[in-house]
């Protein structure tokens, strides 16, 4: 039991601090109190961060029986979690006081999901997966509809409450069928129990309904519909939040359900993927051309992003996990500057997310639309950025798994797609005068330097990755056997 | 001292070149003029020092992947020395010569900087020059090769507001293309048999290529006849020999020193040069040999018959460098290649002058080039001139029958030449071909001159009225090479085309006792020549140059018979004679002639018609083809394709998306169930069940 808490022991840390938080902040002076939790949260994630991501002996732990898995995988997907929260949450700050959304309950519910999303990369059991989950999801459902008097941010949490229920129900059932066929809801169980390249029906039936569940939080097509709802109507930081630490924390499980449970019938779950990634790479890119929201263009963005990161995961081997591993981070490196340039987008004093309203913003602040350009750019896999080098890696796992054609239909999803982001360059820079031209110089330094920073990541990480790709390359090992 | 020799050139062409704003036009020119004279003095000193020892001097790693090691290295022995000495002397002198050349041009605006961007890339040129001479190993002299191709195509478009210029630049670099690719091969088929580019495993290896089997266009090859063919299409694009010769008389749109220093002296002389640096491997390939010296031979021929009918005088020049160069290939060809390299030398010197010289003519004449406009000029010029008349009793031959070296440089090196022809093909084709050439040779060099210099002046009165002599800057490299034109051959001809053993330990190589099978069959073949003392030893790759001990044309050549040794000597006087008669005597004479026999007149004056059945076969199907490829293929079907889809279906689908995102949460959850329902399905057919 002893080694069990220790080995849980960051997750008992969050759990403990909000709680301690909640309870301080409703006795004393509530929302005074928000920033000074917000920081210290951001603070506590990076505190945590820099313990997972640097401390301990490197070596895999298991606790409560094999439920909770401790290795490099799961400490690699939790420092990519809490180091992306900690940014949003930051990076959030400024907006949500300037709009009187500065609510104690946005940090600690944050860090509630967070717990969430540890736990879901550190299942290694279906009830710990499930509970992990709907830890996590419970919290953004509330923090979706965080603003209550706004019809549509109330809507978009409604929505999303009422699919998530209904994804819910599909991977309970998908459980309940694998627990039948398996006996158990162990993962190392379940392995067993699906046999190397054979598996009873059920079980496979209960397998896609896992995956479905699993395919709706990383919002992969056709499961992807609440995406743009949800990401126009919830206030930017929320959004910001959504598309980033939740996508990451879905995406490794996935990844450790496959291979941990699953290991055995890569065959059949990996044709699923390949049918939900190309889905999702099309509607991703097709769909956005239409969008005027930026909003919403970035919730298509972020189906797009999840169909090339499942490529990875659809190649079944090491290199395809270690390719997954590098894309998310890159991807989560790039949606937190875009947003925080988003964040930004502000005209006489309110929020703004049309598209049009960037004409000709190279001349207000070109500065930060060159960064904005930069971040498009790698958005879009425009070689020499990072977000081209991501690509690049899960199109080798694919091809190094003789999945050639997945590349070439990627590679021509992702023409598509450069259209969208290259039309917001070519307003910014070439677009007809702007006759209400957004504000300048209204970015708070936090927002200034997470976007030059993430802009700068883009052009000088291409030379070293700063090792993302050999820790990605540890963790794969430490998942697939 | 090497490393001076061949990065200053690149220095002071990159300063030039780039920093000319700072030290302004006249610093960009004598900067790049003193450091030519300064490495040609280097030159000097490394090429009279040379021991003939082949030594590399290692400037870097260069290359390693895989079984591909090679380092960036200088490698010297005879053969690069005499290079070296040729390059930089010509290219010094012409630094200095186009001061005065390029001082004032119409081609350029008035106070347009023209100069600067001129002595840069002819420094640019001299820097690949070197590194083609000096490398060590396959791909760095194909770096230099492509290096000088790149400064040629630069210099021959320098007048860029002229599109013949322009377009002669293109057909200079397009030509090249040809023979470069066959380079290229070579150098594949190499690296794919011996498992190295570098020169001394070759040559170790070329022994063992001569019994090796290649199979390349679902043909058997010998090895080594293969490669040596190859590289020597590459020698021939860039030697300008039959087929591939159309770009050097175009290449006279660039500057007349440009035409000097590439066109005549260093450039067009380096396939000559690859085909003695790889002679350790042509010895083992006679069937190449022998194309070569077909080819040669007949180059010399067809050039000179050109030569005869043309009106400008750098184009008369030019087919006669393309001529002489086939002089160069079949002494080449024949295993002579000391002499080969011979003249070479002196060609460098007598051509580089010729063209210096008509150079200085246009320039006095305000850059008329139509020898028909000219007339009379000796008076005007004496000195060009006299530079001029050297040049060509140097390169028609005028010397001491029967001495061998008592002459003018051409005369040494030309008469070898058709003495080493005629003891390897005992009186052949090339022989004969190479002496008819000596005759037109001496007719259209000297009608060149009686031209230019004799006669009453033609043309426009007011151009002839101003003709004047050079400045000194242009008249004193005249003089310099003059000296080499009259001089290189008598001094040079011992360790060129003397004895065996003089001219094997001249490049480096040791000699030794011949066998007795060998000296008898020689003896057979010609008894004049049966007191052969000395063969060279050396193995392939350890001298300059290898000969094989079975090839003793170098010796036999001195033992042909007296009619042979006289039969230049002759064709030179008989060419003299006839434009004396042609052009002195009854100036009505040559104009008669074209007349009566105007089919083959025309057929002379038009180049044999190379130009019309290349554009008829080559050119006009190409662009036909690229025609259809641009608009059907390119304009249709891609650019059709992709706006079909960008403008048509994709936001049709577009529209499609926007319709299925309702708003409804009922659509949603449809859409979700549809899809559980379509993987259920789907995986109940495909999975586990099997």
């Amino acid at each position: 039991m002893q080694a069990d808490l220790t080995t849980i022991l960051p997750e008992i840390v969050i759990a403990v601090y909000a709680m301690l938080a909640l309870l301080g902040a409703v006795y004393t002076s509530k929302d005074k109190l928000a920033p000074l939790i917000t920081w210290a949260t951001a603070g506590l994630f990076l505190a945590l961060a820099l313990w997972i991501g640097l401390g301990g002996d490197g070596a895999a732990r298991e606790a409560f029986g094999g439920m909770f898995q401790d290795d490099a995988f799961a400490r690699f997907a939790k420092v990519v979690i809490l180091l992306s929260a900690a940014a949003v949450l930051v990076m959030g700050m400024g907006f949500l006081e300037r709009h009187e959304m500065m609510k104690f309950e946005y940090p600690i519910l944050v860090a509630l999901s967070v717990v969430g999303m540890m736990f879901m990369v550190s299942a290694g059991d279906l009830m710990a997966l499930y509970m992990g989950l709907e830890l996590q999801s419970l919290s953004l459902y509330v923090i979706a509809a965080m603003r209550r008097d706004s019809l549509r941010s109330t809507e978009a949490g409604l929505k999303y409450f009422v699919l998530g229920a209904l994804s819910s129900g599909l991977l309970l059932y998908g459980a309940s069928l694998v627990y039948g066929y398996a006996g158990t809801t162990l993962f190392s169980g379940i392995i067993d129990a699906a046999g190397e390249g054979y598996a009873p029906l059920g079980l496979l039936f209960g397998l896609v309904f896992v995956m479905a569940g699993l395919a709706f939080k990383v919002s992969a097509v056709p499961f992807h519909m609440w995406t743009p709802d949800v990401y126009e109507g919830s206030p930017t930081p929320v959004t910001a939040f959504f598309a980033t630490a939740p996508k990451v924390a879905a995406m490794a499980l996935f990844a450790r359900v496959l291979h941990d449970a699953f290991g055995g019938v890569g065959q059949d779950w990996s044709q699923v993927l390949v049918v939900l990634s190309v889905l999702s790479m099309f509607l991703g890119a097709i769909a956005a051309i239409g969008q005027r929201d930026i909003k919403r263009l970035m919730a298509y963005s972020s189906i797009a992003h999840m169909g090339y990161a499942m490529i990875g995961l659809a190649a079944g081997t090491v290199l395809g996990v270690e390719a997954m591993l590098t894309y998310m981070a890159i991807y989560v490196t790039m949606n937190i500057g875009t947003f925080a340039f988003i964040l930004s987008m502000e005209r006489d004093g309110r929020p703004v997310t049309e598209i049009d309203a960037l004409r000709m913003y190279s001349r207000v602040e070109p500065g930060k639309a060159l960064a904005l350009l930069v971040l498009l750019f790698s958005l879009a896999g425009v070689p020499p950025m990072l977000g081209f080098f991501a690509k690049l890696g899960v199109w080798r796992a694919a091809i190094e798994a003789d999945l050639v054609w997945l590349v070439v239909a990627s590679a021509v999803a992702s023409a598509i797609g450069a259209y969208y982001y290259l039309r917001i360059v070519y307003l910014m820079y070439f677009g007809e005068e702007n006759t209400s031209a957004l504000d300048g110089k209204n970015a708070s330094p936090v927002l200034w330097s997470l976007l030059m920073g993430s802009a700068l990541l883009m052009l000088v990480g291409v030379i070293s990755l700063f090792g993302i790709d050999g820790a990605a390359a540890t963790a794969a090992a430490a998942l697939v056997n | 001292m090497e490393q001076i020799i061949l990065f200053a050139p690149l220095l002071s062409a990159l300063v030039a070149g780039f920093g000319h704003r700072i030290i302004g036009d006249k610093g960009a020119q004598w900067l790049t003029t003193g450091v030519l004279f300064l490495i040609c003095l280097l030159s000097w000193v490394v090429f009279l020092g040379h021991d003939g020892e082949t030594r590399q001097i290692e400037i870097m790693r260069w290359i390693q992947s895989g079984t591909l090691d090679t380092s960036w290295a200088i490698r010297l022995d005879r053969l690069t020395a005499i290079m070296l000495i040729v390059i930089t002397t010509v290219s010094a002198l012409v630094h200095l010569y186009s001061m005065g050349y390029m001082a004032h041009d119409e081609n350029f605006r008035e106070n347009e900087s023209y100069r600067p961007r001129f002595f840069a890339y002819l420094s640019f040129f001299t820097f690949a020059m070197l590194m083609l001479v000096t490398a060590d190993n396959l791909v760095q002299m194909f770096f230099g090769w492509e290096g000088v191709g790149v400064a040629s195509y630069l210099l021959i478009g320098f007048y860029y507001r002229k599109p013949t210029a322009n377009a002669a630049a293109i057909k200079a670099f397009v030509v090249n293309r040809v023979g470069d690719f066959g380079f290229a091969l070579g150098i594949f088929a190499l690296f794919f048999l011996v498992d190295s580019i570098n020169l001394d495993d070759i040559f170790a290896a070329a022994p063992e290529l001569a019994e090796t089997q290649l199979t390349f266009l679902w043909t058997e090859w010998n090895a080594a006849n293969l490669i040596a063919f190859l590289l020597f299409i590459g020698a021939m694009g860039k030697s300008a020999q039959l087929f591939l010769h159309t770009w050097l008389p175009d290449a006279m749109e660039g500057p007349t020193p440009v035409s000097a220093l590439i066109h005549a002296a260093t450039m067009v002389t380096a396939g000559v040069f690859l085909v003695c640096r790889m002679s350790p491997l042509y010895e083992f390939a006679p069937d190449a040999q022998a194309f070569i010296v077909f080819l040669g031979a007949t180059t010399a021929f067809f050039a000179a018959t050109v030569g005869l009918v043309q009106n400008d005088i750098k184009r008369v020049i030019a087919y006669s460098t393309c001529s002489q160069l086939g002089y160069m290939f079949v002494a080449a060809g024949v295993g002579v290649y000391s002499v080969a390299m011979f003249h070479l030398l002196t060609h460098a010197f007598f051509k580089a002058m010729l063209f210096l010289g008509a150079g200085s003519v246009i320039h006095g004449m305000h850059h008329e080039q139509d020898m028909r406009n000219y007339g009379g000029l000796r008076k005007k010029m004496p000195y060009t001139f006299w530079a001029m008349m050297i040049g060509t009793l140097a390169i028609t031959g005028v010397g001491i029958p029967l001495t061998g070296w008592i002459g003018f440089a051409g005369f040494a090196s030309k008469d070898a030449v058709i003495e080493s022809a005629y003891a390897a093909t005992m009186g052949g084709y090339a022989f004969w071909m190479l002496v008819i050439a000596a005759l037109f040779t001496s007719f259209y060099s000297w009608r060149l001159m009686f031209l230019t210099f004799w006669g009453k002046p033609r043309g426009d009165k007011h151009t002839h009225e101003h003709a004047h002599e050079s400045p000194a800057v242009m008249t004193v490299p005249l003089g310099v090479l003059a000296i080499g034109a009259v001089f290189a051959g008598a001094i040079w001809y011992g360790s060129f085309f003397g004895k065996t053993n003089e001219v094997v330990t001249f490049f480096g190589g040791t000699y030794g006792e011949p066998t007795e099978e060998l000296v008898e069959a020689v003896a057979e073949r010609s008894p004049k020549a049966s007191e052969l003392h000395y063969v060279m030893e050396s193995a392939p790759g350890e001298a300059a140059i290898y000969i094989a001990p079975e090839n003793t044309i170098l010796h036999e050549a001195h033992y042909v018979p007296t009619w042979v040794k006289l039969s230049p000597f002759v064709a030179m006087l008989l060419g003299l004679l006839t434009a004396l008669w042609f052009y002195i005597w009854n100036p009505a004479l040559p104009g008669k002639l074209a007349e009566s026999q105007r089919p083959l007149y025309l057929f002379l004056l038009n180049k044999w018609y190379f130009d019309e059945i290349y554009d008829a076969v080559f050119v006009r199907p190409a662009r036909v083809i690229g025609r259809f490829f641009w608009k059907r293929g390119d304009g249709d079907v891609i650019d059709g394709t992709i706006n079909g889809v960008a403008m048509g279906i994709v936001p049709f689908f577009t529209r499609l998306a926007g319709r299925a995102q309702s708003g409804f949460i009922f659509t949603y959850a449809f859409a979700m169930v549809v899809g559980i329902v379509v993987l259920i399905t789907w995986m109940a057919l495909t999975g586990g069940a099997r």
